[in-house]
């Protein structure tokens, strides 16, 4: 039984670890913006190439 | 065939093309032809039609004034010789696509380095080189692309902002953390007595819970005991000390049981109140973020003036204007202080000042206030009273405006203190009976009392109700301020309208013409000479006639009478165009009674008036009948001419009070009129003009075709296209008290199960942790579920 005692030692000791992750990330000011990055990582590149090459001024 | 402009989607005609892609005006289609040079037409394909209406005006003076250093240092944050921060509000940015402009403006001008966006805050902060792009030259760009930045002179509140935001993020996750840990290893105790012996594992499992407790003690709860000792310190009861002294209860109690090995406290609990309680402490703070009310006369000015000084032409704060200085005020600029007319060509457009829709042409040597725009050619003017005492700015000092609003407590405060006191009651009454029945349970007992009637039921329910309530209504394009302004609709038995901008849209006004047609000639003379004027009234009956492909004819003599109308001769005819008393100074036999509206004559005689025609909002009709049905009390006041009258009452139905020609103290004068007969006042309008009124108001609300401009201090803002459902609106935020009541009764009968086991010393740990959480989540989820009910009549009328 007295395992339990190392393995909820492990458990509080893992759990911390997040909370430490958490307190990183706030501090970080991840937690400032929580819209602008879920947009901003489906900006493609290529697909600017492409639209240049489809309109052309005419004016 | 009807098309909507590639850029922006306003509605368009066919006359500007590129591609096969419409536009409205030649602003639309430059900043489309900046995108496309630059690669950037991902802004098109990212969300349709994104832009901001150009309208094809760029005043490119307008900036002048970031050239003043004094003006840089405070909006610059931060800067080397080659870098400099800057942190921009740009009330615009609502899509996808202005992300992603925004991020890329580095791509239109190599001087930006970095820029990131803030979508909810609807801030931007860019990096970028002084010596390639000037600040001017940055907010020029910003605005020529559709996003001009609202500018703010006077320190950073955002940031300090930030900082608190972020302690309450660290105290929710220790507070989150500890508890669910707590929770986890009191099962064992919770599942003791049935299942069999943990025996000497427990005080493992009870030492390691106290230890984890101390940090939500010390750390997560200090708000409340700070909060519940300040108020104590002002001999008042308020709603954080309950909660104080049930987590000091709780947690000694504990503390007790564990040291004399009594039992393994309700730690579990304790931790579980601090958590629930300060995630609804965030999400209260987090729905009032966005917004920002505060705001008086000066942020309705421009930041800098132009200053003429020997000749040359100098940027100043406006704070700096003095008496005497000559300013030079540009097409489209507003006139900051109170001052004497030095140049001809003065068209005044005081809408904002008097809810006057027609801008005013002022003779030379008079005197221009505050708060009117210039419409016409540049002029100048020299300040006779600096920006503090000017008449607009005055009627923002008035001392009736000095009293704090919606004072009131909350109608929840008196149940709170109710609350107290029914429970400290019922604690002393278990007391006295266990000290007469068995006096070894009077501690457990009482202590159990005060541990499980949490007045935290009361406070989330205030708490999320309020904060559902007033997202919903943003939902429907209605923004409050704070809870507060709910509550006081209960209390609103009498609704002001204002005309101007409220129940009419400023910018559809339309012209109708009456009498006798006119020959493709005479159209074309009318054309030819209202073209010459810069009349914005002059300038619609061009944009009438506009359409319809008439000649270009030579003008043979023109004279202008200011304020008058306009005397021309082409194409050998005489024509008088202006007002009805000109055209009667002038010969010209009128038999109707003379109104507003632009009378035109040939050759003197009258052809036909050009009206006005306001365009009142759709559904208004329906709206005020609603109301009128619920028992309110419609008032209408107006700055404009009684002209209306007639169709204001077809519209509005009979029996409304009607003001016309109210000038901003009148209003505020009527309010406070009706407030002393004992009315609750909310009055709904737009434009400095009704500022006073709105704050003076129990309730104010601006209507706003842009919600980013021009807002008076009010208590609410309200999009122009909404005021058709303000009914409902005001139905539904008055459903919040019917909620909070219904929740209320909930969370009592909680209560009485919890006091059940509490009085007869028999509150188990487990009773208490199981109810704890069940109450506050069924609580939360309940108010959600109630708040988004009721907005069905809403939601089926869009």
């Amino acid at each position: 039984m007295s395992v339990l005692i190392i393995l909820i030692i492990v458990s509080v000791l893992v759990a911390g670890g997040f909370l430490i992750a958490f307190l990183w990330s706030v501090n970080s000011g991840q937690m400032e913006d929580d819209y602008t990055p879920s947009v901003r990582m489906l900006f493609d590149d290529e697909l600017t190439d492409k639209s240049t090459s489809k309109s052309k001024i005419q004016s | 065939m009807q098309q909507h402009c590639y850029h922006c989607g306003t509605d368009c005609d066919e006359s500007i093309l590129i591609d096969d892609k419409f536009f409205c005006c030649d602003g639309c289609k430059m900043v489309f032809q900046l995108l496309d040079e630059n690669g950037m037409c991902q802004y098109y394909d990212l969300s349709a039609m994104p832009g901001m209406s150009a309208k094809g005006v760029f005043a490119s003076d307008k900036y002048n004034y970031l050239d003043s250093v004094a003006i840089q240092d405070q909006l610059i944050q931060f800067k080397l010789d080659n870098q400099a921060h800057v942190v921009f509000y740009l009330p615009q940015i609502h899509c996808v696509s202005c992300v992603w402009l925004l991020e890329n403006l580095h791509k239109i001008n190599p001087g930006v380095l970095h820029s990131q966006t803030h979508f909810e805050k609807k801030e931007i902060k860019i990096v970028f080189n002084p010596t390639v792009i000037s600040l001017k030259e940055l907010v020029q760009l910003l605005a020529f692309i559709g996003y001009e930045p609202m500018i703010h002179l006077g320190g950073n509140d955002w940031l300090k902002k930030k900082k608190v935001n972020k302690l309450q993020l660290y105290k929710i996750g220790v507070a989150g953390f500890c508890f669910s840990n707590i929770m986890m290893l009191s099962f064992p105790e919770y599942l003791s007595t049935s299942v069999g012996d943990i025996g000497n594992m427990r005080p493992f499992f009870v030492y390691l819970n106290l230890l984890l407790s101390i940090p939500v003690l010390l750390f997560s709860a200090k708000g409340f005991f700070i909060s519940a000792y300040t108020g104590l310190r002002q001999r008042w009861l308020n709603i954080d000390a309950p909660i104080a002294l049930a987590i000091l209860v709780t947690f000694s109690r504990s503390v007790y049981e564990i040291l004399s090995h009594s039992g393994a406290g309700y730690l579990d609990s304790m931790s579980g109140i601090v958590f629930f309680m300060l995630v609804g402490r965030w999400f209260q703070d987090k729905s009032y973020d966005s917004f920002s009310f505060e705001r008086d006369y000066s942020s309705f000015f421009p930041l800098g003036v132009t200053v003429l000084v020997e000749g040359k032409e100098i940027n100043k704060p406006l704070s700096e204007i003095i008496k005497d200085e000559q300013l030079l005020i540009r097409t489209d600029e507003m006139v900051a202080a109170d001052a004497i007319l030095l140049t001809e060509g003065a068209l005044i457009d005081y809408s904002f000042v008097t809810g006057e829709n027609a801008p005013i042409e002022v003779p030379k040597g008079e005197i221009v206030f505050a708060g009117g725009i210039q419409k016409g050619r540049a002029i100048q003017v020299r300040v006779v009273k600096p920006v503090g005492q000017s008449y607009i700015t005055e009627l923002w000092n008035s001392p009736l405006l000095n009293a704090d609003k919606n004072v009131d407590k909350s109608f929840v405060h008196p149940w709170s203190q109710y609350f107290t006191y029914v429970l400290f009651g019922i604690a002393i009454c278990t007391g006295m009976y266990w000290w007469w029945v068995n006096p070894a349970n009077i501690l457990p007992a009482v202590t159990s009392v005060l541990i499980v009637a949490c007045p935290c039921s009361l406070l989330l329910t205030v708490t999320f109700t309020y904060g559902n309530v007033l997202r919903h209504l943003g939902k429907f394009k209605m923004y409050c301020k704070n809870s507060s302004v709910l509550e006081a609709m209960e209390k609103i038995d009498t609704i002001v309208f204002d005309k101007t901008g409220t129940l009419t849209n400023h910018e559809d006004a339309q012209l109708v013409y009456e009498g006798i047609e006119f020959t493709k000639e005479e159209a074309s003379i009318i054309f030819n000479v209202t073209r010459e004027s810069l009349h914005p009234l002059s300038q619609l009956i061009t944009k009438h006639f506009g359409s319809q492909n008439l000649d270009q004819l030579q003008i043979e003599d023109i004279q202008n009478f200011i304020g008058k109308g306009t005397l021309a001769i082409c194409n050998h005819k005489i024509i008088l165009i202006g007002s009805g008393s000109f055209l009667q100074d002038q010969g010209v036999v009128i038999d109707i009674e003379i109104q507003s509206g632009v009378y035109i004559a040939i050759d003197k005689e009258l052809k036909g008036i050009f009206k006005m025609n306001h365009a009142y909002r759709k559904g208004i009709a329906k709206m005020i009948q609603h109301l009128k049905l619920n028992g309110f009390q419609v008032h209408l006041l107006s700055g404009d001419h009684p002209t209306e009258k007639n169709n204001l009452t077809e519209i509005l139905g009979e029996n409304i009070p009607m003001q016309f020609e109210q000038n901003p103290n009148d209003k505020l004068n009527y309010i406070q009129a009706l407030q002393s007969n004992g009315h609750k006042v909310m009055m709904v309008g737009d434009g400095l003009n009704d500022a006073g009124a709105l704050k003076k108001s129990d309730i104010g609300i601006a209507v706003t075709d842009q919600t980013h401009l021009f807002t008076p201090a009010s208590d609410a803002i309200l999009e122009g296209a909404m005021v058709q459902n303000l009914d409902q609106l005001i139905h539904y935020a008055k459903k919040g008290k019917t909620i909070i009541i219904l929740i209320f009764i909930l969370s009592i009968l909680y209560n009485l199960v919890g006091m059940f086991f509490a009085t007869r010393a028999q509150l188990s740990p487990m009773v208490a942790a199981i109810l704890m959480p069940i109450s506050s989540i069924s609580i939360v989820s309940l108010s959600a579920l109630l708040s988004y009910s009721f907005t069905r009549g809403l939601r089926a009328k869009n």
